[in-house]
This record gives structure tokens, C-alpha cells and sequence, in this order.
């Protein structure tokens, strides 16, 4: 087939795999900072949406194909329907104009050192990590598989240990939320 | 690859998924006029009325017509809506209903994508339906709206726990979230569909009565889920008017509607791959053939649609309060115990 | 592996370009004759009063914080579903008390009342609510 030679070709000269990394962490970055700059705080959400959708694109680039589903599944359908009840719960917050608000210094200085602090522990990680590029051709076909047996063999205390953790959640987020209602 | 006919005709490139992508949303703008008219004529059957019948011939063309009118209708946006989100929300509602597309398989040789997770990912793409509506309502600045999505939210997370306890119990079953090992898996006659508890000897009829009930749990749910009767309180339209999407208009409006009947076709595809044994012929090797599995997939998905709207015509709306207690209180205990069911019987029959 | 999602990328597309050309091609032969009681929200034909943007139920909060645990708790599950068939019984007894956990929470919430949909409780006057009875 000469167009499909011809197309394939064309797809080998283009590095999509670069295209697609970049368009993707320039969507995480500017929806992220969409997050902190928007005016309303519904903006914020809507805008973390995407975030969330870029982070579950760059683990797909991974081959970690459980984990970007997980990511769709429990941020986008779970935590970000959380968020904007959350939203719709503060009185009149929708509205307001968050950046007229004023915050006191001792906040924002707390703040301000907790983002220098992990800022400065991410640069690190990425200097000092010892970074594997693994071929495309090498990738695993499914994740799912071995997460299964590391989950069940090496890692079955911790398993268990979530088990108890999301119970504790689980009750006491009821418990305060009934509380303050 | 070898599992779909236009990747190994044209190669694995961008082309060829654009040709995909465009023949599903072909097969969605067909399907879509086909469902809706099949919704005119079956409650028009069932309330022994003529329903649509002066345009075209005995009305069949009147989905197709509806389009051209909304095609036409002046786009409102109230001014004190939130303008960007509410723009926004068509295009969010409609990427989660035609990114869970991706993965159905319609035969041995359409298969879109063959993704590992492929179950999992179309349960999970359903968020994108979630946040859409919940935008939508939001940014109308309507009461109704506001009330609707709010409603039509809570219902859907609800309704996605028992999906994902049936998707877990059918993974368990056959051991897989890839949909096309799960439709492998259950080829034979009818009776080794996972609806009669998959393929084995006589030791499954123990697992039978579970995954029987599984499947009514995920029917249940998946009526939920797309918002329909009798779980349509989003768009109660005596007492929200038309719910999230009140204030919405013409091209937009339709997009939301597309979104629901494309929806509709997922939660039923869903239904055929995990209980229905997919594209596979009911009768063993009786017009079996390759080219005919896409015909086949179709129509057990197509007669799933066709239960949901009869279904929609002969009961009455619950109240948001049995809602809860139907998810939370029936199905998900109900379907918990049906999982342990299938993962003993799994674990025996290993 | 990656190009299953590369379709899933394509899908993505061209749903942003159907939605787009949809809405623009009904842009370019609608009419647009906007006026103010056209824009204005609708409320049953009455002019709306107030904003809808005010403090929301918490029970629609609770719902979505009971799907965010049930959903990660499943989630876990997923693994073991493809896996079991090669772990053996360690496995499945691990599987059994994690889901005896997630029932012993679920039957907590709805031993307490969690679940139970929140009904609002008005306050109904009986007649010795206005029968002033200091004289």
C-alpha cells in the first residue's frame, strides 16, 4: 500500500511522543495555575478538571495504564465532584472575589515556605534521581497484572493497612460532616 | 494489529484512528437518530397514540428533522450566566460519551482500541459526564439548573458504586478488564454467556443465581447512571422544568441530548460485553461470521436501548430519598454479596 | 500499550472538533436577535429573584465522600481481580477481610443513620404555639 507507507513514514518523521508530552504538561501547568489565579472559585475547579485529564494523559505516556484510569476514575469522578460540593457549600464564596480577600502574614508566610520547601525537594529529586529511560519497545503490555502480585505477596500488610485507614475515613468523615449539619 | 480490519488495512497511524473516530461518530449520529425516534414510536405504542406521523413518511424522519430545527434555533445565553463554563459544558459532557466509545468492541475485527483496562476505563470516562452536568448546571445561573445537576451528581456517584462491584465481579469471573478477552471468554451458545455465569460444566449452576443478579444490579444502576426513568429526578420535568439543561438552546442543547442516547449506547454496549457475550452469535457457530459480529453487538445493545425506554414509559419517578436507599441499601450490599459469590466459585474452580 | 491510547487521544480530539463544528455551524445559520427578557434566566415566566450561587445541602457532600472511599476501596480490589487466579488462597483471605472492613463501615454509617437521606423536619405550629400563656 503506497499511502500507508507514505503516512507511516510521515508519522515516524514527526515525534508525537514529544508533541503529545509537551502539550500535555503545558495543559497541567496552565490549568494549574488557572487553579491558583482564577477570580471564582468554581473557575478553580473547572480548572483542575483539566489539570487532572493532563496528569492521567502523562501516566498513560508511562505505560501505566491502571494508574491514569485510577487518576480519571477517583479525581476527576470523585474528588473534583467533592471539590465543587465543597464549592457549592461555603456561603456566597462563589461569588466573592477571591483575590480581594486579604490574608493575614503569618499565613501567608507559612505558605510561602511550604511551597519553597517542596519546590526545592522536587528540583532535588530530579537532580539527584538516578533516571531510566525505558525503550518504547520494552513497555509491559498491562500493569494490572503485576500490581496484583506485588499488592498480594510483598505489600498485603500495607493492602490490609488501607483497608483500615479508608474505614477510619470513612466514619469519621460522616461523623463530621452530620456533626456540623 | 489484528483486531480491527482498518488498522491492518491502512497500518497503525493517526489516519487510521481519525477514519475510526469518524465512522463511530458516524455510527453515533445514525444510532442517535434511530434511538430517539424508537423513544417517539414506542411511547406513542405504549400510550396507544400515533405519536410522530405527518412528516415523512409515517413520521420517520422526524429525529432527522428535530436536528435541522434545533440547527436553526437562536443560541441563549442569559446574561448573567457564567459565559465561559457555560460553553464549556457541551464540550465535556460529550468527550466523556465519545472517549468511553473508544474501547467497545464491536466485532473481532472493530475494536477501536484494545486498552488493558478497557472496562475500567469506560466506567471511569463516565466522570467526565458527572463534572460536565454539574458545570452546566452551575454556570446557568438557574435555580432549576443548579438543583438539577446537583441531583443528577449525587445520583450518578451513587450509582457508580454497584457499577464498579459488577465490573469487579465480571473481571473476577474472567479474569481480566480487557474486553475483548472478557467476550472471548464467553463465545459458545448462549448459555456461556457470563449472564448464565460463563463457560464451564455443571458446577457453575452454583454461580448462576449471582451473576443473575448482577446483571439486574447493573441494569438498575445503568438506568440510573444515565439518568432515566425511573431515575430521571435531574430533569423531573413537573417539578425542574428540564433540569441542568433549562437554559440551554439549540446546538448546545442537542449536544447534551446526543451526550444522553450516546450514554445510553454505552451502559448497554457495557451490558452485552460483561453479561451478553458481546459480538459472539447466541447459536455456537450460527452466522458467527467476522463481518456479522458488528451486527450482532448491535443488536443485543440495541434491544438493551429499547428496554430502557420501555422501561422509562411504564414506571413512575422515585422520590431522591428511595434513590439513596435503593444504591446504598440494596444494591450495594446486595452486590457485595453477589462478588463474594463469583470470587468463591472462582477460587473453587480454579 | 501506547497506542490504544493514542486512540483514546484521537477520540478525545475529534469529540472537541464534533461538539465545535456542531456549535459553529449552527452559529453561521441561526438568527441572533438578543434582548433582554430573552437573556434573562428562566424562573417559571416570573423575574427571577435572587441567586441560585448560595450555601448548598451538605448531604449532597456526604454522597460524594462515601463514593470517594467506596470508589478507592474498590479500586484497590481491581488487582487482585486479574491476579488471583496465581496467588492462592493468602490472597483471597486478604481479599475476604478487606471487604469485611468495607462492610463494617458501610453497616456503621447505616447503623448511625449516615445513609438515610436527610429529610428536612419543619417545624409545624399547633394552635398552643400562638396561645401566649405568660398571662
Amino acid at each position: 500500500m503506497e499511502i500507508s507507507k507514505f503516512i507511516n513514514e510521515l508519522q515516524s518523521s514527526i515525534n508525537f511522543y514529544g508533541i503529545i508530552f509537551y502539550a500535555l504538561a503545558l495543559l497541567i501547568v496552565v490549568s494549574g495555575l488557572v487553579t491558583i489565579l482564577a477570580n471564582k472559585l468554581m473557575h478553580s475547579a473547572v480548572a483542575l478538571l483539566f489539570c487532572f485529564f493532563g496528569v492521567a494523559g502523562i501516566y498513560a505516556m508511562l505505560a501505566a495504564d491502571f494508574i491514569a484510569v485510577t487518576q480519571i476514575m477517583v479525581y476527576i469522578g470523585g474528588i473534583l465532584t467533592l471539590i465543587i460540593f465543597g464549592v457549592m457549600l461555603t456561603t456566597r464564596m462563589t461569588e466573592a472575589n477571591e483575590r480581594t480577600a486579604v490574608l493575614d502574614s503569618t499565613k501567608t508566610a507559612i505558605g510561602a515556605l511550604i511551597s519553597a520547601c517542596s519546590g526545592i525537594g522536587l528540583v532535588l529529586v530530579f537532580l539527584l534521581g538516578d533516571w531510566k529511560q525505558v525503550p518504547l519497545e520494552e513497555l509491559p503490555e498491562s500493569t494490572l497484572q503485576d500490581i496484583g502480585n506485588l499488592l498480594f505477596t510483598n505489600y498485603i500488610a500495607a493492602f490490609i493497612a488501607a483497608a483500615i485507614l479508608l474505614l477510619v475515613a470513612f466514619i469519621g468523615a460522616a461523623l463530621i460532616a452530620r456533626r456540623k449539619n | 494489529m489484528d483486531t480491527n480490519i482498518i488498522y491492518s488495512l491502512l497500518g497503525e497511524n493517526f489516519v487510521s484512528y481519525a477514519i475510526m473516530a469518524i465512522i463511530i461518530i458516524l455510527f453515533i449520529t445514525v444510532y442517535a437518530l434511530i434511538a430517539i425516534l424508537a423513544e417517539l414510536k414506542i411511547s406513542a405504542w405504549m400510550q396507544r397514540r400515533y405519536g410522530p406521523w405527518r412528516n415523512t413518511w409515517h413520521g420517520v424522519g422526524q429525529p432527522l428533522i428535530e436536528v435541522f430545527k434545533l440547527l436553526q434555533k437562536e443560541n441563549i445565553t442569559p446574561d448573567r450566566a457564567d459565559k465561559f463554563l457555560f460553553n464549556l459544558a457541551p464540550f465535556v459532557v460529550f468527550m466523556g460519551a465519545l472517549m468511553a466509545f473508544a474501547v467497545i468492541p464491536f466485532g473481532e475485527l472493530f475494536i477501536p482500541s484494545d486498552l488493558n483496562v478497557g472496562i475500567f476505563y469506560a466506567f471511569a470516562v463516565s466522570a467526565f459526564g458527572v463534572v460536565g452536568i454539574i458545570i452546566g448546571g452551575w454556570s446557568s445561573h438557574n435555580k432549576y439548573s443548579l438543583l438539577g445537576s446537583m441531583r443528577a451528581a449525587a445520583q450518578m456517584v451513587s450509582y457508580e458504586i454497584p457499577i464498579a462491584i459488577c465490573l469487579l465481579s465480571i473481571a473476577t469471573l474472567n479474569g481480566s478488564l480487557n474486553m475483548e478477552t472478557i467476550v472471548v471468554a464467553q463465545s459458545g451458545w448462549f448459555w456461556d454467556w457470563n449472564i448464565f455465569g460463563g463457560a464451564g460444566g455443571a458446577t457453575k449452576l452454583f454461580v448462576i443465581p449471582f451473576t443473575l443478579s448482577l446483571f439486574i444490579i447493573y441494569f438498575i444502576a445503568s438506568l440510573a447512571e444515565t439518568n432515566r426513568t425511573p431515575f430521571d429526578l435531574p430533569e423531573g420535568e413537573s417539578e425542574l422544568v428540564a433540569g441542568y439543561s433549562t437554559e440551554y438552546s439549540g446546538m448546545k442543547f442537542a449536544m447534551f441530548y446526543l451526550a444522553e442516547y450516546t450514554n445510553m449506547f454505552i451502559v448497554s454496549a457495557l451490558i452485552t460485553v460483561m453479561f451478553l457475550g458481546g459480538w459472539n452469535s447466541p447459536f455456537g457457530d450460527f452466522l458467527n461470521y467476522v463481518w456479522l459480529q458488528p451486527a450482532w453487538f448491535i443488536a443485543k445493545a440495541f434491544g438493551i436501548v429499547v428496554m430502557q425506554i420501555i422501561i422509562r414509559w411504564t414506571l413512575p419517578r422515585l422520590r431522591i430519598d428511595q434513590l439513596m436507599y435503593t444504591s446504598w441499601k440494596v444494591l450495594v450490599p446486595c452486590g457485595l454479596f453477589c462478588f463474594l459469590g463469583v470470587a468463591l466459585y472462582s477460587m473453587l474452580s480454579l | 500499550m501506547l497506542s490504544s491510547f493514542g486512540v483514546i487521544l484521537v477520540f478525545f480530539i475529534f469529540a472537541l472538533l464534533l461538539v465545535a463544528a456542531a456549535i459553529i455551524t449552527a452559529a453561521i445559520i441561526r438568527p441572533s436577535h438578543p434582548n433582554k427578557t430573552k437573556l434573562m434566566n428562566y424562573e417559571s415566566g416570573i423575574e427571577p429573584v435572587g441567586t441560585p450561587w448560595i450555601l448548598f445541602n451538605t448531604r449532597f457532600y456526604l454522597i460524594a465522600l462515601a463514593y470517594i472511599i467506596f470508589d478507592v476501596e474498590l479500586v484497590l480490589l481491581f488487582p487482585w481481580a486479574v491476579s488471583f487466579r496465581g496467588l492462592g488462597w493468602s490472597a483471597f483471605i486478604a481479599m475476604l477481610i478487606f471487604v469485611f472492613i468495607l462492610v463494617l463501615g458501610l453497616f456503621y454509617d447505616w447503623a448511625k443513620g449516615y445513609l438515610d437521606w436527610d429529610k428536612p423536619k419543619p417545624y409545624i405550629p399547633e394552635l398552643k404555639d400562638f396561645i401566649d400563656t405568660k398571662e
